[in-house]
């Protein structure tokens, strides 16, 4: 689904980057969440044992995935609720498209789902002359912005208030130049609340569904998924199939780990447990796969559907924090976004594995212990592998792995005017050359270390 | 007990001072070290830009330089993990696998290995340490900030043996610098601004120098330092393990 | 083939050997000895209050306390008496009109500040939702430390509807500026009875 951005990573970063005050406002915030989320995990002894149980039964689920799919249908249906399959994001699209259809339904709210923002749901529904209206507070500031989210906890992490305040006075009309976020959001308030109220059908994500319950649970904080859900007389809600776990019991692991990693709150606000419609509704589950059944297969990548969507990744990464979620240009960003991305679309997303410094923080934060780093290491060797390395990269890094591979060769090009200066890429010393740009080189000296060992230390 | 001395490429061609530095620290505690003439580079360039397949002929001669050695020791987190995670070699498996499991960065060599007390080493700065992260969340050679687990730091350590030392942490304790091999050059923007981050926090503790563990993160730092004009050093942590007055 | 049959098989496909679940000791949960001090330190600092009152005589009191000056209150507990105004509980402009709802919780756990609340208790699923404050009683001997005891103590077959409730509706999604009342409850209070 995902569709060639016209930029790369490190474009987009530059260009964010340029803008230090700012670059740094977002640095300084997303690093208070991840101190919030350090606090929240160091509050529990066990923390680093409810990881392991996390990730374990999240291992069970891909292992047994067939039969907990299974299950969770059979359940659901039991519980009066209608399950859909979809391959990809479009039969996703579709299928939701025909229940909106099949009611004659126009008034739709939709809360937090990165699902569908993964299938596009809003432009498709858009193009179909459906209007969708997002009622999380930074859904909808980016959605009036006609931007997408540039994070999955905190869509509207890149915009000042000064930014929300110019929004809503164009489209809620608040006073001008008012930028205090009480105001701002009780303004949103009262126009999402006519929404709610009017509304015909609601769609929500699904954080977690179980298979022995055959119920879904919906994490929010604002509770715009209850109002709507609650509120529609049709509920839809958008799953990949990874986000079943086995048994009710697993969610006492889960919600523990889930809004301390991601905000450092100890619960959301609302941890909603739906099971049955009630009466009167319709409630209807869609199962999406979209290349989550390839990805299973990956040996390398599997792991990476263990995610429960948290963020914490994204708010310790140093490289997110300096460059915003749309310099990654897909639906999910930061370092979980470069290992999912690459399935979905290899070709698309080739730079988001070398869009880190594999500095390893992202797999020490995840509740789910998804070894981020390491794949996106495994996915570089991948991407070049498939040929989609610049050639000059390639041909340079032949030369470079030749010479490295003679030792005689290599001393004598380093004999010839220090080699290394030359060919390590982050060294050489001309105009072109990206080190140089904010960075002094280093002084090369009278003899290498080799040379000096050889007169003083050889007999 | 003997010890193989391996000095990445970046360190023999530009910081020689390092190796001496490491190689004269080993030989004060009274090991015997040599440093195999042959030796190039890791593969790491290559591997952490997708070319992994391209560091063979490295892998091959890293194994013909240090089979047989009791010991591997290398003045550079980043490389050390490189080699245990990556090294292999189809034509000799046994040696290779020796050689991974036979590698050490320094620092954790003097701690877990040698078993180092005291040092006689004095070094009267205030000295900011930069944790490197392939060190550190590679080899474990401090406690990570982010893990729910009793704090601990082994080039830290090391440095409090120091006479007249003051070593200052910077406020986001374990924050990477940027550097990230090839990262510093196609990631150029973010690369830098880390680094410059990174330093910022070392001139609030009014450090006079920047040390670390590996070299890399080092000479990034010292690049945007020397830039912008900084009177801040940076120096190898075998430098200061090694100094005397 | 189907979509589903699609998707199965290709999971059938792809998913690796089975791997057995771990045991989930809830015993190396953390556990607090005082409870109730640990919920309300927890229940503050998400924006919640949290009173005690020491029986249903008590908790009387303090809800017609609570309800004085308002216009709409729907009582959970006890709809014949505290109902203030006839709703139309079928009309969602009407729910919106609720000043506060007085809800049963039937668990309170002291790690999260959390109540949970079921279907029944409810009455509506809308109303813990809708209103614009939130009071929730809960007996002060169904505490629990940690959520793992508390999903010990939940019977998910008899349930359609229930949900872990830790007060006030909040967002932060304009520059992190944390603003209680998002879309529900711009107030929310536990009461501990017993």
């Amino acid at each position: 689904m995902s569709s060639q951005a016209n930029f790369t990573h490190a474009e987009a970063a530059e260009q964010f980057i340029a803008d230090e005050p700012r670059t740094d406002w977002h640095d300084d915030t997303l690093w208070f969440v991840r101190e919030k989320r350090d606090k929240a995990a160091h509050s529990l002894p066990e923390w680093e044992q409810l990881r392991q149980w996390a990730s374990d039964i999240k291992y069970h689920g891909l292992s047994n995935m067939h039969q907990l799919l299974v299950d969770f249908e059979k359940n659901a249906i039991a519980n009066g609720i209608q399950v859909h399959w979809a391959v990809d994001g479009k039969e996703h699209n579709e299928i939701i498209y025909k229940i909106i259809q099949d009611n004659q339904v126009q008034r739709i709210v939709k809360s937090k789902s990165m699902l569908t923002e993964e299938c596009h749901l809003n432009e498709f529904l858009t193009e179909k002359g459906v209007e969708i209206v997002d009622t999380d507070l930074g859904e909808r500031i980016v959605q009036f912005r006609k931007e997408t989210p540039s994070h999955i906890v905190l869509p509207a992490i890149h915009l000042k208030k000064q930014d929300v305040s110019e929004t809503f006075h164009e489209h809620l009309g608040t006073e001008k130049g008012n930028n205090d976020p009480q105001y701002l959001t009780e303004a949103a308030r009262g126009h999402l609340r006519d929404k709610f109220i009017a509304s015909e059908l609601a769609i929500t994500g699904v954080n977690f569904a179980v298979a022995e319950t055959g119920g879904f649970v919906v994490c929010t904080n604002e509770g715009n998924a209850d109002m709507g859900a609650h509120a529609a007389k049709i509920h839809i809600a958008c799953m990949g199939f990874e986000k079943i776990i086995p048994k009710a019991e697993h969610l006492g692991v889960f919600l523990r780990l889930l809004a301390r990693s991601a905000t450092g709150q100890p619960i959301t606000t609302y941890s909603s447990h739906f099971s049955k419609p009630r009466a009167g509704q319709q409630m209807h589950i869609v199962i999406v796969d979209n290349g989550r059944s390839r990805q299973l297969g990956r040996e390398s990548f599997r792991n990476s559907l263990k995610c429960i969507r948290c963020a914490a990744c994204f708010n310790t990464c140093p490289v997110y924090r300096r460059s915003g979620g749309h310099s990654y240009h897909t639906a999910v960003a930061g370092p979980i976004g470069s290992i999912l991305n690459p399935n979905l679309d290899m070709q698309a997303n080739k730079d988001l594995p070398f869009a880190s410094t594999l500095c390893g923080s992202c797999s020490n934060v995840c509740p789910v212990k998804i070894n981020i780093h390491e794949q996106l290491y495994l996915w570089r060797q991948e991407i070049t592998k498939e040929g989609m390395a610049a050639k000059g990269k390639t041909f340079a890094m032949w030369g470079m792995s030749e010479v490295l591979a003679h030792p005689a060769i290599y001393r004598m090009a380093g004999k010839m005017g220090r080699w290394v200066v030359k060919h390590l890429p982050f060294l050489t010393n001309n105009g072109m050359n990206p080190w140089f740009k904010q960075r002094e080189m280093p002084e090369a000296p009278k003899e290498s270390f080799r040379d000096w060992y050889l007169n003083n230390k050889q007999k | 007990m003997k010890i193989g001395l391996f000095i990445p490429c970046y360190i023999d061609q530009f910081y020689p001072a390092v190796g001496v530095a490491s190689l004269e620290l080993l030989e004060k505690l009274g090991c015997d070290v040599s440093f195999p003439l042959n030796q190039t580079c890791c593969g790491q360039p290559m591997a952490n830009s997708g070319f992994e397949a391209m560091s063979k002929g490295c892998d091959k001669n890293f194994v013909n330089n240090f089979k047989g050695f009791d010991y591997i020791v290398a003045p550079s987190g980043s490389c050390v993990l490189h080699i245990k995670e990556h090294l292999h070699d189809e034509d000799n498996p046994k040696a290779a696998d020796e050689i991974r499991s036979r590698v050490y960065e320094l620092t954790e060599f003097l701690v877990d290995i040698l078993k180092v007390t005291s040092l006689q080493a004095s070094f009267p700065f205030k000295v900011g340490l930069h944790t490197s992260c392939h060190g550190q969340r590679g080899l474990h050679l401090a406690s990570m900030s982010e893990l729910v687990a009793p704090a601990f730091s082994k080039p830290e350590t090391l440095l409090n043996m120091v006479k007249g030392i003051e070593v200052t942490r910077p406020k986001r304790v374990d924050e990477c610098c940027g550097f990230g091999g090839t990262f510093c050059v196609f990631e150029e923007a973010v690369s830098v601004k880390m680094g410059k981050d990174r330093i910022g926090e070392h001139q609030d503790n009014d450090v006079e120098y920047i040390t670390g563990v590996d070299t890399s993160c080092l000479m990034h730092l010292e690049g945007i330092l020397k830039r912008q004009g900084s009177k801040i050093k940076t120096i190898h942590i075998a430098e200061i393990l090694n100094s005397q007055l | 083939m189907s979509a589903r049959e699609t998707i199965l098989a290709g999971i059938m496909a792809n998913q690796p050997l089975s791997q057995k679940l771990p045991v989930v000791r809830v015993n190396e949960m953390i556990q607090y000895e005082d409870l109730v001090s640990q919920f309300k330190i927890i229940l503050e600092a998400i924006g919640g209050a949290c009173l005690e009152v020491k029986d249903h005589e008590e908790l009387d009191t303090i809800l017609q306390e609570l309800i004085k000056e308002k216009q709409v209150v729907l009582n959970a507990i006890n709809p014949s008496q505290t109902l203030v105004r006839q709703l139309q509980t079928d009309s969602l402009e009407s729910l919106a009109s609720i000043d506060m709802a007085i809800i049963n919780g039937s668990l309170a756990v002291a790690e999260s500040g959390a109540v949970w609340v079921s279907e029944e208790q409810m009455i509506l699923r809308i109303l813990p939702f809708i209103t614009e404050q939130l009071v929730l009683v809960v007996d002060r001997k169904n505490m629990v430390s940690n959520m793992g005891q508390a999903y010990q103590q939940i019977d998910f077959s008899e349930i359609g509807f229930g949900a872990f409730i830790a007060g006030p509706s909040k967002t932060a999604d304009i520059e992190q500026s944390l603003v209680i009342g998002a879309h529900g409850p711009k107030k929310s209070m536990v009461i501990l009875v017993g």
